[in-house]
């Protein structure tokens, strides 16, 4: 069993244990300093989910891209144009929810097909790729409307606003009262979307190739793989997943503005990285994008309890934290390469 | 006294050009069931464009591949994993960042229940090892191994997939004696199973170790196919290195090399070494010398050069410059003892392709004077056209990127960039490579000539009548060793390729 | 005369110049008054003044990008965070007061120091520590802001005292605009750096093939530190002129995603992204390009927020001209009509 432990530790086992032990660092850390404030309340962790439902979608999307040795900047740009598009298409012209939303999901995926075919049958650089993406998208979403969209649309906001409470937990709040914690309909599709990721990844030839390009590829096409299509088709699911994130995001706001989701590629950028999937590709795991987007949400959360402290500080504290794990990466990789000069014996 | 063995493999008439060379001319290979069949040959003679061709990396103009009766033409390697056909590349073409019972496994993994059995992929990667007697985890990633170990895998893979013809290229570069006995084992383990085996080597020991027959190609040129027992050392030597047309005027004249004494020592390595390509040596180089390095290739002729020049930085012994004893931490800090390094592989590691035939030539001094002393334009012109005519460098002007010209040519701007730099200790690794004959002559009387007003010259090439006409000294080397010297009153032919090929056994 | 048409047309710069000359063109079919350039109030007025104005920071920022992408195929996305936190520290220590707290050459040369400090942080991650650009890079895109908002306690900071407009609007008596005078400046003295020592040489040797590079004696290392070092010294002096615009420190919004424009223009001057030979000259002019490109869509009653779409297409259209497989398509493409032409099989 210490054996089992211990290999599953090496390496890259132990980065995702470092995410998920800062991960419960920084809870007991609130828990201690805001107990007095509920920080320990179910509903308080359960927050962290519903704050981030999109980000732990899209965190899992780029975890695949990642792997691949490529990157998308182009995430937080798609985000907002999906929100924009379903706020016009339900505002403006009327249409169904229903088909509003398949009309997104459709979108990112002809999105992510464009992009898949200039990186992986091209072979253009990815950061370039996506950066078009992102100018394009954003640029996109202005066209649509300069204005903010309101949602009114009722199946929206009915899907929107419909609490599913756990029931099973039970607390007492500050006046005594009994009560269960609640989620909504964004965090039970961001953690089936967790679920089935990590499947594909583990249980699927797909996914393995995937792995396999990302550590290799030329050798991947020596084994008798096919890198380019494996890369095409991951981003074709990173496209879809990113509407569907910004699908998740829109139930959050319920509207669409023209900088809804500046910038969010980097938190799902470093929510990964955070989480230990390692930039320069091959290594990468979904559930460490979740843990990843989960301590961006905790460190968060810390701020608001302390009230003070401008949110400015969360962008600061994430960026110390991806500093760290970027160099801790690198120094793994150093140590690994000089111990193995060593145990050449010629 | 064994029949003949069923042919597996044929490769006829193949012909295979690439722009400006022809790699392989009428070459041929014959593979049968159960043999081991080394496939030897130097520089250039086409050993890998041939298993490239075969395993679908290169396509081939005229020809024919026979497999089992059937004539085949393989598009990819996937094509020719699906014929049967498996390699392992020297390179380990394998992913660092899976575990080694996947590596074994990927893209053919078993299923269980439509997800991928995992329990099943470990046990039988796990059973390979343990038959073999390796002490390797399957579970384990592979690029927490060694290269020697992630070799042994890579070979794991190519046995677990059962092909009719199994390519090693190279497999025991990184080996040790323990590993490449494994190696042998296993080899002899498929022979039996019936696996013809293409095995491409330098090492003559491991040839005459495992291999039942050989094919040797030269300028690719199939030149022939022979049993190994039938086959002595020498003979396979000399058929490998071959009589090339050369002008063969003598032109250096004996004696009027240094005389080789303690005082004028220029250069001395006491037990230097590096790590998986040198094992450690001693040389002493004197003024006016001209050394040459003989040996097969992959024998460390570049590799105890680089070890001197600090391009691979040793790991052990010392270095003496002068007398004085050097730290050389770059090549910079050669550069600044006088030292100079015409590599072997001008593409890689000579040219920079998009920039002047001037600029490449003048990059070296410029180097050496510094970042804030740029050479006038005056006079990078000036030496640029000093060395183009004494090299005869064609090139329609030397504004010229150098990716234009000619490979010959790209070589002398090179030569010239090291010879602008007046170096008192000139290293030459195979520096008339893809030069023609006429040229090549020069070259040789440069040599002699720049030795004679003084220069230290260590002369390495594949071509031993060039060395024999240029140097006044020979160290030899083999199997990644220094082996032996010889002294200009037994420098011939005969001897250095006895001393190359080493006892018989 | 062939032969001087086809040296004219390969020459380097002659598609960023073909580029640049469309959309003036364009621009002056649409307002014939395009390039009337006039003295009013005693200050240079006109359409290409503007846009040689509005484009001095880009054509700054794009300096300095060339070097790292010239270098290290590598991309400084942080250029713009530089820009806010450079800007910041100077603002901050000119204070808010009636005059300023401290001389404005001082404050000045905090602001650029803190500049560099950034470059070289960037050029350790890459050059010593050998992380990829982008990764590198991107610690200080994510943080260069936030480190600035604390500066400026999270507001926008205004300069009273009027002297400081001057680097970013006019000198007395001047009547060009000073962010164009330092443009030049910057533009002649890094090219007079690069060109008269062995720089320029030195950093496309080892962006082209560092492993040669090694051996004649460069030391590589120390020169992708370099560049790295001097992009961020470009982007301070970029923060300088942006923040003297608006005479106030906005961290949230200045520079905001001026890093892509930079990388935009580098490779409208025909610079190639992977690294080697480059031409300073050619990101300026691809600078401009975009400036004046950005001019005609205003023109057009594009908004700011729709430009990026027209700016992703000219991206995309001109990487994809740049690849070598889009290349390699059009040769095969190209061979296959010339066999149907001939009717026989192309050796």
């Amino acid at each position: 069993m210490a054996e089992k432990i211990k290999s599953k530790l090496r390496g890259n086992g132990f980065l995702l244990a470092v995410t998920i032990i800062l991960f419960l660092v920084l809870y007991f850390a609130g828990a201690v300093l805001y107990a007095d404030r509920n920080f320990t309340s179910p509903q308080v962790f359960l927050n962290l989910f519903i704050s981030n439902a999109g980000l732990i979608i899209a965190a899992v999307g780029m975890t695949f891209v990642l792997i691949t040795g490529g990157i998308d900047i182009s995430i937080g740009s798609v985000i907002g144009v999906v929100c924009m598009m379903l706020a016009w298409m339900m505002e403006i012209k009327h249409m169904s929810a229903v088909l509003a939303i398949v009309l997104v999901f459709v979108f990112g995926i002809v999105f992510g097909l464009v992009q898949g075919f200039l990186i992986s049958y091209l072979k253009i650089q990815p950061f370039i790729v996506t950066l078009g993406g992102m100018f394009f998208a954003r640029g996109l979403t202005a066209m649509i409307s300069s204005d903010m969209i309101s949602i009114q649309n009722e199946t929206f906001l009915n899907l929107a606003n419909h609490k599913i409470y756990l029931n099973f937990i039970t607390y007492y709040n500050n006046r005594g009262v009994e009560m269960h914690p609640y989620i909504y309909l964004s965090v039970v599709i961001a953690l089936v979307v967790v679920l089935i990721s990590w499947i594909i990844l583990r249980y699927t030839k797909f996914g393995r190739a995937v792995f396999a390009v990302g550590g290799n590829e030329q050798s991947a096409l020596l084994m008798g793989l096919n890198p380019k299509t494996t890369k095409l088709k991951v981003y074709i699911l990173n496209g879809f997943l990113a509407s569907l994130a910004g699908f998740v995001f829109c139930l959050n706001s319920c509207g669409g503005f023209v900088e809804q989701a500046r910038g969010f590629e980097m938190d799902a950028i470093a929510s990964a990285v955070i989480g230990g999937t390692l930039l320069t590709g091959g290594v990468g795991t979904v559930v460490g994008s979740l843990f990843g987007a989960l301590i961006k949400g905790i460190i968060e959360t810390i701020i608001t309890f302390q009230g003070t402290l401008s949110s400015w500080w969360t962008r600061i504290v994430i960026a110390a934290l991806l500093c760290f794990f970027v160099i801790l990466q690198s120094v793994f990789k150093t140590i690994r390469e000089k111990r193995l000069a060593q145990d050449d014996h010629h | 006294m064994s029949e003949e063995k069923k042919t597996v493999l044929s490769m006829r008439h193949i012909n295979k050009n690439f722009p400006g060379v022809k790699a392989l001319d009428d070459a041929q290979l014959t593979l049968r069931e159960g043999e081991i069949h080394a496939l030897m040959g130097e520089n250039g003679a086409g050993k890998s464009t041939l298993i490239k061709v075969l395993t679908g990396v290169e396509e081939f103009e005229s020809g024919e591949i026979i497999m089992d009766g059937k004539s085949i033409i393989n598009h990819s390697p996937q094509e020719a994993g699906i014929n049967g056909i498996s390699t392992v590349y020297q390179e380990v073409n394998l992913c660092p960042n899976l575990t080694v019972a996947e590596n074994i496994f990927i893209g053919r993994e078993p299923m269980k229940r439509g997800r991928i059995d995992w329990k099943t992929i470990n046990q039988q990667a796990q059973t390979i090892f343990d038959n073999l007697q390796l002490d390797i985890d399957a579970t384990e990633t592979l690029e927490n191994y060694s290269v020697a170990i992630q070799q042994m895998v890579a070979i794991a893979r190519a046995v677990d997939i059962q092909s009719k013809v199994l390519i090693l290229d190279e497999p025991t570069s990184s080996l040790d004696e323990g590993e490449v006995e494994k190696l042998f084992d296993l080899m002899n383990m498929l022979k039996k199973r019936g696996t013809a085996i293409v095995f491409v080597t330098h090492f003559l020991e491991q040839v005459y170790a495992v291999c039942d027959r050989i094919t040797v190609l030269r300028n690719g040129h199939f030149i022939g196919e022979y049993k190994t027992e039938e086959l002595p050392r020498v003979k396979l030597v000399a058929t490998m290195m071959g009589k090339e047309f050369d002008d063969l005027a003598d032109i250096k004249q004996k004696g009027t090399g240094s005389i080789r004494s303690n005082d004028n020592i220029v250069i001395e390595a006491k037990g230097l070494s590096h790590k998986g390509t040198i094992k450690p040596f001693d040389l002493k180089i004197h003024k006016g010398e001209v050394i040459g390095l003989s040996g097969l290739l992959g024998s460390g002729r570049s590799e105890l050069a680089r070890a001197i020049y600090g391009a691979d930085k040793p790991d052990g012994g010392e270095l003496y410059v002068n007398g004085e004893k050097l730290d050389i931490k770059a090549p910079i800090d050669a550069m600044h003892h006088g030292m100079a390094y015409c590599p072997e592989d001008r593409k890689v590691e000579g040219i920079i392709a998009d920039l002047s035939v001037r600029e490449n030539m003048i990059l070296a001094l410029q180097a050496k004077r510094g970042m804030f002393k740029l050479m006038s334009r005056k006079e990078q012109e000036e030496l640029t056209d000093k060395y183009i005519k004494i090299l005869q460098v064609k090139t329609a002007s030397r504004e010229t990127p150098i990716k234009s010209l000619s490979g010959g040519n790209q070589q002398k701007v090179i030569l010239g960039r090291w010879l602008m730099t007046e170096p008192d200790f000139l290293i030459l690794d195979e520096p008339t490579r893809g030069i023609d004959v006429g040229t090549k002559t020069e070259i040789q009387k440069l040599v002699v000539k720049l030795a004679g007003e003084g220069m230290s010259v260590m002369f390495i090439s594949s071509e031993i009548e060039e060395m024999l006409r240029t140097v006044n000294h020979m160290g030899i080397l083999r199997d990644g060793e220094k082996v032996g010297e010889l002294e200009e009153s037994e420098l011939s032919q005969e001897n250095i390729m006895k001393a190359i090929a080493g006892g018989e056994k | 005369m062939n032969e001087k048409l086809k040296k004219l047309t390969t020459h380097r710069l002659f598609w960023p110049l073909v580029c640049l000359a469309l959309v003036l063109l364009f621009n002056f079919i649409k307002s014939p008054s395009f390039f009337k350039i006039s003295i009013n109030n005693g200050v240079l007025y006109g359409y290409l003044i503007d846009i040689l104005n509005r484009s001095s920071e880009l054509i700054v920022l794009a300096v300095g990008m060339t070097l790292c992408v010239a270098s290290s195929a590598g991309t400084d996305i942080s250029v713009g965070a530089i820009m806010a936190l450079s800007g910041a520290a100077t603002v901050y220590c000119l204070g808010t007061g009636d005059t300023y707290a401290i001389p404005w050459i001082l404050a000045i040369l905090i602001g650029l120091v803190v500049s560099v400090l950034c470059g070289m942080w960037n050029g350790f991650l890459v050059a010593k520590m050998k992380i990829q650009p982008m990764v590198a890079t991107l610690i200080l895109f994510t943080a260069g802001r936030g480190m600035a908002q604390l500066i400026t306690g999270g507001n926008i900071l205004y300069i009273k005292e009027p002297s400081f407009k001057y680097l970013g609007g006019f000198l007395p008596h001047i009547p060009i605009p000073t962010p164009i005078l330092v443009a030049i400046v910057v533009v002649v003295l890094s090219t007079l750096f690069l060109n008269k020592t062995a720089t320029k040489l030195y950093v496309e040797s080892v962006g082209i093939n560092p492993k040669a590079s090694r051996l004649f004696g460069l030391n590589s290392t120390r020169i992708i530190f370099i560049t790295y070092a001097a992009c961020g010294l470009c982007a301070g002096i970029a923060g300088m002129i942006a923040t003297s615009r608006i005479a106030s420190i906005d961290a949230n919004n200045v520079g905001n995603l001026m890093e892509l424009d930079a990388i935009l223009a580098v490779a409208l001057g025909g610079n190639s992204l992977g690294g080697g030979k480059f031409s300073v000259a050619g990101s300026v002019i691809g600078a401009v390009t975009i400036q004046a490109l950005s001019t005609t869509l205003y023109a057009m009653s594009v908004t700011g927020d729709q430009l990026p779409l027209y700016k992703a297409i000219v991206v995309i259209v001109i990487v994809t001209l740049q690849s070598p497989e889009f290349k390699r398509y059009v040769n095969r493409w190209k061979a296959k009509r010339t066999v149907k032409a001939d009717g026989k099989k192309v050796a």
